[in-house]
């Protein structure tokens, strides 16, 4: 499904070069990309393309060096660390591929904390990502209690608490098998129709890349 | 709850989740904070109760004008100061002996007194009227009030027959002094028109010079702004200072391993929160927020703990103090304000110095940081060679000291640098020995071993070098003990050479207890003696006056002499000096001593330097007929008697009941003895307690380190399980390893322990008392050591022991699939 | 032990203060003078012997102000005083039990500074003292000593010396004209009750001699005043304070003015005229006027440092200024004002005041 709605992220010549045994590697060499309000996107390439970094870049992350990302009408490259963070806060959800969920907390306030530090925790839409996520059961346990695919539930749902503009994906499903990854994917594809947000996820799985509205790949540092 | 409330939660939950790291965070800065603000409440209980007696003392808080000769100068020199223009105030000092206790009677002049002296203005809510007008009054301490048992208003008598004005309670005032006017004194002392000394206000005007005024009669003392007993206790201080600062010390390596290891463990979380948008600076300012909490609570508790170990040790610290110095300390602890102000500071920057790498690490936190592979081998070869060469930074800086310092306060530098220097090459030299085992085996169980102990090695040295530090501290502090109580013990059998002593009430009393005793078939010897105050070189002396008798001959040790130097006495030109004085004043044998005597001056030959163990005050011993003869007021009521051991306690019961004696002035050798020791014993149980309380953080710091790092070892634990080794055998390997490592500590701290006593005995007892003994080493004494610490390190290293072995297969396989 | 300060309290608390006047405030300051012996008319007077202490009566002063200048014609003045206070009534004990002690004031004043000093000494052991013949008044350091054959009617000359941190003076007194007793006969009532002290003063005094401010010492000539008086309970109940003037007029007359403030707002007046050869004349209380003009702060305090004072008798309608309107004599238990003042009008000259109990 293809949206006709706003753009919410808008990449345009982005550039970034490592330093990595006194040579200069350019990761990136001039990326385009625009996603919209409610479409999702695949980002594919081979290992190495800077698929995760152009990920980290968005994010806010990482510093880039030329070109401009613009998030909800802010240029990240021309915020402080202090509102890049808040930007992430606000308006962007992060899932990777390794869970990154707090260990010393349960999966009820895992879920509910990036809503509650945003300062914007929805008792209502917490329930109906509960439901949704189906961690119904689980909610007093603790993430070393979980299954992987159980935890990236988790992961998935903190990232949509706050009902963010963007949701980044890096390699969600990357320690799953095939089959929690499926239902992970499929959760996490309805909750962000659900919701409306752009949904960026990186990928080198064709098949689940297909199942998205969009596929880009990463090449040579740059979106062919 | 805001933002900033959910972050403290989520960093907080970690805690929740490692209760145990929690504890040992909380231990370790409890127990830093307990132990230095114990010794720093008893450090200030007894400087308090210094300046009381500074202030009673009328001390050397303002400069004073002292004879140049003699004892006493005429109260007409006051005047003449006076009517020169001398802002100076007359003060009359002298015993007085009441109901058999002899009391330190000072006169003085209120009105004149110096604002500057001391507490003396707050004493001084007295109305003047009352003070100076006869009958006058006594102002005296609580304590004396109470040891006099009387109420205020009493007017004992001394032991001549006069009257005391009315006793007065004043707080303020320091324990065994009694105050009076110096009129009042005057008729007490039976010194009419005498005063002892004068104390200097500020000046108020031109003054002429002083030797225009009193001729070359006075000697102007400068102010010190110490007080005599503040310098003469500065060495206990420092020593209950020493402790203080390396329990706290200690206690910093637990906070800094407990804190460290949560940070590590917090890496990811840290992370989380800042993809999940936490900015940096925010969450730094959480971190030091939760540190300074944490801080702060434990510091409350470790001030509880702190007030308990003081009042715990107060009676023993009051007791050295008494003993040793004369200084009265109330056996009551007070504390100020500030002292609780200073514990929480002192816990809160403790805790931050030993997060300080933790922090720095967190604050540089890269969000995007993937976990490095552990290089530890290069890591801990960098980190080995760095602390061996600051180790050799800080013994050449020791070496230093050594040859160039001259203070107690280097002394005991030398002391932390040796100290500080072992710390820091212990992991280098531990990591030699595990070297040399892993070398020497080829077994494959060994191999492996030796090679995990030294892994294990950066994980544990926090703990090593605590209990390396303990140890070699207690080695050091037992053997100085040890040493001391030796040589202590056998002095007092050469001192104490006569069998009973008697201080009669006067000297009448005396003449007839003498002439009695001459009667006595079981008495083989009356040997009297006495003792007289004077002043050499600026500070006060004895003299003590022997009679000239084989006992003293046969039994007194003396450590330099000429030859025939008891009969080199006889004629009363020649004496000899005490250790500490031959020290201060640069005194040798051949040397000449002037004292100020009534008469005159008298001008001694040192012919004999004689060890005098446990006095703060330079001794010189004369002829008994000759010290007579230059001071001729002194009471002549001590006596010491030869008598036939079976005979001792008839004659000392014939003697009580016939003279009317008590404990206080008839006492037989042994029980006088046995009061000496005690002194000596408390004085040292004190160092004993701290020694053990530091050997105690240390075992802890070793558990909870072994508790935290047995966690994270599990994973290099699973694949020996995963290929056939029991967990049974697993534990008892991790046990065996522990101990190893703990041994090779131990062994490694016995020399560096003797090294720290030969400092304290050659540097530090030397400085601080002005006597040197003998080295000893005694070897039971450290087996003993050896013992107690490995029983510290098996009881540490049971309990993750036994966790390992009790574990789970299931667990086992988790951490072993979770390491894929 | 007792502070200097605590001392001055309890001396306060005896009623000891600076003229008696000041520590009508402090506890005790009434208690009866029994035992002491007490002030009556028809005293009769005998000098040398009344230069010297009355150990009997509870208080004493010797008390010596001077208006001075320099050869630039600069003004100066300075102020030396000893009182004595009996701690218990009684015959003097020897020694350090002697029941007195003595307290020393001494100042400068200059238009720009004042600068004081006080001290303290208990009597009988010779740090403080005063002998009539040869008379000799002394504490500490400071002196006042009759010299070359002193005539005790004029108690002159004299030698008066002083010194403090910051300042020192030494002076040569002379006078021409005998003592004069004040009030009847030397008998000065100091209320309408019994309150009452025995007064003469020595008003015909010219000094001269040397000031030391901060080292730089100056030459300076002048007119200087004595007052003697000593009583057992001086003040009223009611009565907080007082302001005194002692003024030397350009025609060689002098002036003594006190006006005791009372509670009840009232004021006991009292003046004594002096002619130029020394005969006294009585002011009757209803025929002196004596109106503050203007007040200076100090701390925070108010004091009346210009004053008008009329005597319709005498003809006399005047203005007086204080040369230093901050001569505030800031001892810490016992402060009060002293300074040398100017006045014109009717009658122009030079004199000081004193004012307590502010």
């Amino acid at each position: 499904m293809t949206s006709d709605g706003h753009i919410v992220l808008s990449v345009r010549n982005l550039t970034k070069t490592y330093r990595s045994a006194g040579e200069q590697v350019a990761v990136l060499r001039g990326v385009n990309l625009d996603i919209a309000t409610g479409e999702r996107v695949a980002l594919a390439g081979e290992s190495g393309s800077g698929k995760s970094t152009l990920l980290h870049l968005i994010a806010g992350l990482d510093r880039v060096d030329g070109g401009e990302i613009r998030l909800a009408g802010a240029s990240i490259g021309e915020l402080s660390d202090s509102g890049r963070a808040a930007l992430r806060r606000d308006q962007l959800g992060l899932v990777f591929q390794q869970f990154n969920l707090i260990p010393s907390l349960n999966v009820e306030d895992n879920l509910a904390f990036q809503a509650r530090i945003a300062g914007r925790h929805d008792a209502a839409w917490h329930g109906e990502l509960v439901d949704r996520l189906g961690l119904g059961p689980l909610l007093k346990r603790y993430p070393e209690q979980l299954s992987g695919g159980q935890q990236q539930r988790v992961a998935i749902g903190r990232a949509l608490a706050t009902k963010p503009l963007l949701v980044l994906a890096d390699e969600p499903t990357g320690n799953l098998d095939e089959a929690s990854a499926d239902e992970v994917l499929a959760l996490a594809r309805d909750l962000v129709a659900r919701t409306g947000c752009g949904f960026l996820m990186v990928t080198h799985s064709a098949r689940l890349a297909a199942t998205l509205d969009r596929r880009v790949n990463l090449s040579a540092g740059v979106i062919a | 709850m805001t933002g900033v409330g959910w972050i403290l939660t989520v960093l907080l939950s970690h805690w929740r989740r490692h209760p145990m790291q929690l504890a040992t965070l909380l231990i370790g800065l409890i127990s830093a904070t307990a132990l230095w603000s114990g010794v720093q409440a008893l450090n200030q209980q007894a400087r308090t109760s210094y300046d009381r007696a500074a202030a009673t003392f009328g001390g050397a808080r303002v400069p004073m004008l002292v004879a140049r000769r003699g004892t006493s100068l005429p109260q007409q020199i006051f005047v003449d100061l006076r009517r020169a223009g001398w802002p100076v105030s007359p003060m009359l000092e002298g015993r007085l002996q009441i109901g058999g206790r002899s009391y330190r009677l000072l006169g003085i002049e209120p009105i004149t007194l110096p604002v500057e002296v001391g507490a003396a203005a707050a004493i001084g809510k007295t109305d003047l009227q009352s003070f100076i007008i006869p009958p006058g009054q006594t102002l005296v301490a609580p304590e004396t009030l109470s040891e006099l048992d009387l109420p205020e208003g009493a007017t004992p008598e001394a032991s001549d027959g006069t009257r005391l004005p009315p006793l007065r309670k004043v707080p303020q005032m320091a324990p065994g002094v009694l105050v009076v006017d110096i009129g009042i004194a005057q008729n007490l002392l039976h010194r009419p028109n005498e005063i002892s000394r004068l104390l200097v206000g500020k000046a108020k005007g031109p003054q002429a010079r002083l030797e225009s005024v009193a001729g070359d009669r006075l000697r102007l003392v400068p102010a010190d702004s110490e007080t005599d007993l503040e310098r003469l206790t500065d060495s206990f201080h420092l020593n209950l200072t020493a402790f203080g600062l390396l329990s706290f010390f200690v206690g910093l390596f637990i906070v800094n391993s407990a804190v460290g290891l949560a940070f590590e463990q917090r890496l990811p979380m840290l992370r989380t929160l800042r993809a999940c948008g936490v900015s940096a600076r925010k969450l730094n300012v959480m971190l030091v927020l939760e540190l300074v909490t944490l801080a702060l609570l434990a510091g409350l508790i470790g001030l509880v703990f702190g007030y308990l170990i003081a009042a715990a040790l107060l009676p023993d610290v009051a007791a050295s103090l008494r003993g040793l110095y004369g200084a009265e300390i109330p056996g009551e602890l007070t504390l100020k304000p500030q002292w609780w102000f200073a514990g929480l500071a002192i816990s809160v920057i403790g805790a931050l110095v030993a997060a300080t790498a933790s922090l720095l690490k967190a604050m540089r936190l890269s969000v995007l940081a993937i976990a490095q592979p552990q290089a530890w081998k290069q890591a801990q070869r960098r980190w080995l060679l760095l602390q061996a060469a600051g180790a050799a930074a800080v013994f050449a800086a020791a070496a230093l000291l050594f040859w160039f310092g001259a203070s107690l306060l280097s002394g005991f530098a030398v002391l932390a640098a040796l100290l500080l220097g072992a710390a820091l090459i212990l992991p280098a030299m531990l990591e030699m020995v595990l070297s040399l085992g892993q070398r020497s085996t080829r077994q494959a169980l060994a191999t492996w071993f030796w090679a995990d102990s030294r892994q294990q090695l950066s994980g544990l040295s926090v703990a090593l070098r605590a209990l390396f530090l303990a140890l070699a501290v207690n080695v050091g502090v037992g053997t100085m003990v040890e040493t001391f109580s030796h040589t202590f013990a056998s002095w007092l059998d050469g001192r104490l050479a006569a069998d009973v002593y008697i201080n009669a009430a006067d000297n009448t009393q005396a003449d007839d207890i003498k002439a009695w005793l001459r009667l006595r078939p079981e008495v083989q010897a009356i040997l009297p003696n006495a003792r007289a105050e004077t002043q050499l070189d600026g500070a006060p002396i004895e003299i003590v006056g022997l009679a000239d008798h084989s006992t003293y001959r046969d039994h007194w040790a003396l450590l330099q002499s000429v030859a025939n130097a008891w009969a080199r006495l006889r004629p009363g030109e020649a004496g000899f000096v005490s250790e500490q004085l031959a020290r201060r004043l640069n005194l040798k044998l051949g040397d000449r001593i002037e004292l100020p005597a009534p008469g005159g001056i008298w001008t001694l030959e040192v012919v004999g330097i004689y060890a005098d163990y446990g006095n703060p005050k330079g001794e010189v011993t004369v002829n008994i007929a000759a010290l007579l003869r230059h001071f001729p007021a002194i009471p002549q009521t001590r006596m010491g008697l030869r008598v036939a051991p079976a005979q001792i306690p008839a004659l000392m019961t014939a003697l009580q009941t016939r003279y009317g004696l008590n404990g206080r002035n008839l006492v037989d050798q042994a029980t006088l003895k046995a009061d000496l020791m005690g002194i000596f014993n408390r004085t040292f149980a004190v160092t004993a307690a701290l020694n053990a309380f530091t050997l105690g953080v240390a075992g802890i710091a070793l558990l909870t380190s072994l508790l935290t790092l047995a966690n994270s070892r599990l994973p290099q634990l699973a694949p020996l399980w995963a290929i056939g080794i029991t967990r049974r055998h697993l534990a008892s390997i991790e046990l065996l390893k522990t101990m190893s490592v703990a041994l090779i500590t131990t062994l490694l701290a016995l020399p560096l322990g003797l090294c720290v006593a030969w400092c304290l005995i050659a540097i530090v007892n030397v400085k601080a008392f002005g006597w040197r003994l003998p080295f000893a080493v005694f070897p039971l004494q450290l087996m003993e050591l050896v013992a107690v610490a490995m029983l510290a390190a098996l009881a540490a290293a049971l309990v993750p022991a036994i966790k390992l072995a009790r574990m789970q297969p299931a667990s086992l396989i988790k951490i072993f699939a979770d390491e894929r | 032990m007792i502070s200097r300060r605590t001392f001055t309290a309890a001396a306060l608390a005896l009623g000891f203060g600076q003229r008696c006047a000041l520590a009508q405030s402090y506890a005790g300051m009434n208690s009866s003078a029994e035992g002491f012996a007490t002030v009556v008319p028809g005293r009769l007077f005998s000098f040398p012997a009344d230069l010297g202490p009355h150990p009997d009566y509870r208080i004493e002063w010797w008390y010596v102000t001077a208006n001075l200048t320099d050869a630039t014609g600069k003004a100066y003045g300075s102020q030396w005083t000893l009182f004595r206070l009996a701690l218990k009534p009684g015959a003097p004990q020897q020694g350090w039990a002697y029941q007195q002690i003595w307290m020393g004031h001494a100042a400068v004043t200059r238009a720009d500074l004042h600068r004081f000093s006080a001290t303290f000494a208990r009597g009988g052991v010779g740090q403080a003292g005063v002998d009539a013949n040869p008379f000799h008044a002394w504490i500490d350091s400071w002196d006042m000593r009759g010299i070359d054959g002193m005539d005790a009617m004029k108690i002159a000359p004299l030698a008066l010396s002083a010194s403090g941190k910051d300042f020192s003076y030494a002076l040569r007194l002379d006078a021409d004209h005998a003592l004069v007793l004040q009030g009847d006969a030397g008998y000065s009532r100091k209320s309408e009750h019994e309150q009452a002290s025995y007064y003469y003063s020595q008003p015909f005094f010219k000094a001269a001699g040397r000031l030391t401010i901060d080292d730089k010492p100056v030459e300076v000539t002048g007119l200087a005043w004595m007052d003697r008086e000593w009583s057992s309970q001086p003040l009223a109940p009611d009565q907080s304070g007082w302001d005194w003037l002692a003024l030397h007029l350009k025609t060689g007359e002098k002036l003594m003015l006190y006006r005791i403030r009372q509670t009840d707002g009232r004021n006991y007046r009292t003046g004594n005229w002096i002619s130029a050869d020394g005969k006294p004349q009585q002011i009757p209380p209803a025929g002196i006027r004596m109106t503050p003009t203007a007040t200076t702060e100090i701390g925070t305090r108010k004091l009346p440092t210009t004053w008008r004072i009329e005597i319709p008798a005498h003809g006399m309608a005047i203005e007086c200024t204080a040369l230093n309107a901050k001569s505030w004599m800031g001892i810490r238990s016992s402060p009060y004002w002293e300074g040398p003042i100017n006045f014109s009008g009717s009658h122009a000259g030079v004199g000081y005041l004193e004012m307590t109990g502010y």
